[in-house]
């Protein structure tokens, strides 16, 4: 039952990539970016969980010696900073698709060939 | 046709490495060697409750500055390519919203700016801090730009808030390496009673800072989006 949360991540980060592969809208690419995104921070909260602990917040001193029976807070640290880049990398990407569809009139990636090889 | 195969094998080949990471995960059953120093010696060190912020404020302090500059740049980049044009402003006609979002956001503002503002001055006592707390704060002015479409954020006031909040920041660490043991050290002022909400030393001030910097990085993002000019193709 404990797996559920790594299936789910998992679930999200391959949804996201072949969304990312599939879709031709800019918009939906963007979306799939985001599920990918989403998917990659549960997997790492993931593995900061320790059975049985609580959230790493405490309600008094530990004293000498002594270990809180928390969950690792690094991973939830190092999320809450993935979490900002991800909003910041996505306001940026939506902006440039605005920026694509006002210059080309379509968000159709086949209709962007500039860079094609 | 040749396409489709190709995506789904690649499809399948991630797959197949994510089942790999599936395969080996384990839970841990106890604390790897930083969490556990965390658990141990955070909060006598710093004075927080929550450890996550000791984490972020204190001890990754350096990465959370490069993180509110990494969101600045965002909100910079966005409104150099959209430039806000008075010609175009005046002209654009909008769509009256409706009732209903009117007398909403009449109700909920107010309610979520103090929600914005409990939240980033709780951060080392409960879930919560900076980030999340601007966030809410940049939705309330998102509320009442959809329900005023017409509205201006003052662009001066915004920019102020977020130079003076991120040079509050920066002068927070630098008071930490003058007065304490390195930059961002939060032991300037006393530590006070753990679990109060005058307590962790620097810790509230800079997420107050930190709150302040990201609502107003995130409503100008926003008005700059809503002032954008009608384009005609």
């Amino acid at each position: 039952m404990e797996q559920v949360i790594i299936i789910t991540g998992i679930l999200l980060i391959i949804l996201g990539i072949f969304g990312i592969i599939r879709s031709r809208n800019l918009v939906k690419i963007v979306l799939a970016f985001t599920l990918f995104n989403t998917g990659l921070n549960i997997l790492m909260i993931s593995i900061g969980y320790i059975r049985n602990a609580g959230a790493p917040i405490l309600s008094q001193i530990p004293g000498q010696g002594e270990i809180p029976n928390i969950v690792d807070p690094v991973p939830q640290a190092l999320v809450l900073t993935a979490i900002v880049i991800g909003l910041g990398v996505t306001a940026l990407m939506l902006a440039y698709v605005l920026k694509l569809y006002q210059d080309k009139g379509t968000l159709d990636i086949n209709s962007f060939k500039d860079l094609k090889w | 046709m040749v396409k489709n195969t190709l995506i789904l094998l690649l499809t399948l080949g991630i797959g197949l490495i994510m089942y790999d990471v599936y395969e080996d995960f384990k839970f841990q059953e106890s604390l790897p060697l930083l969490g556990d120093y965390y658990a141990r010696n955070a909060a006598s060190e710093t004075g927080s409750a929550n450890l996550v912020t000791a984490v972020v404020v204190t001890y990754r302090g350096f990465d959370t500055l490069g993180e509110v500059s990494i969101l600045f740049l965002t909100a910079s980049i966005i409104s150099f390519m959209f430039k806000y044009k008075e010609e175009h402003a005046t002209k654009k006609e909008y769509r009256p919203a409706s009732e209903l979002l009117i007398s909403s956001t009449q109700v909920f503002t107010p309610i979520m700016l103090i929600v914005g503002i409990y939240i980033f001055a709780n951060g080392h006592l409960s879930p919560g801090g900076g980030f999340q707390g601007g966030a809410v704060i940049a939705s309330a002015f998102l509320l009442m730009l959809l329900a005023n479409p017409g509205m201006h954020l003052s662009h001066k006031i915004i920019s102020r808030v977020e130079s003076i909040s991120g040079i509050g920041f920066v002068l927070a660490g630098v008071a930490g390496l003058v007065y304490a043991g390195g930059f961002l050290d939060n032991t300037v002022l006393s530590k006070g009673e753990f679990g109060h909400l005058l307590s962790a030393g620097l810790i509230p001030i800079i997420y107050i800072f930190i709150g302040l910097k990201v609502g107003a990085e995130l409503s100008n993002i926003v008005s700059t989006m809503s002032h954008l000019p009608k384009e005609n193709n």
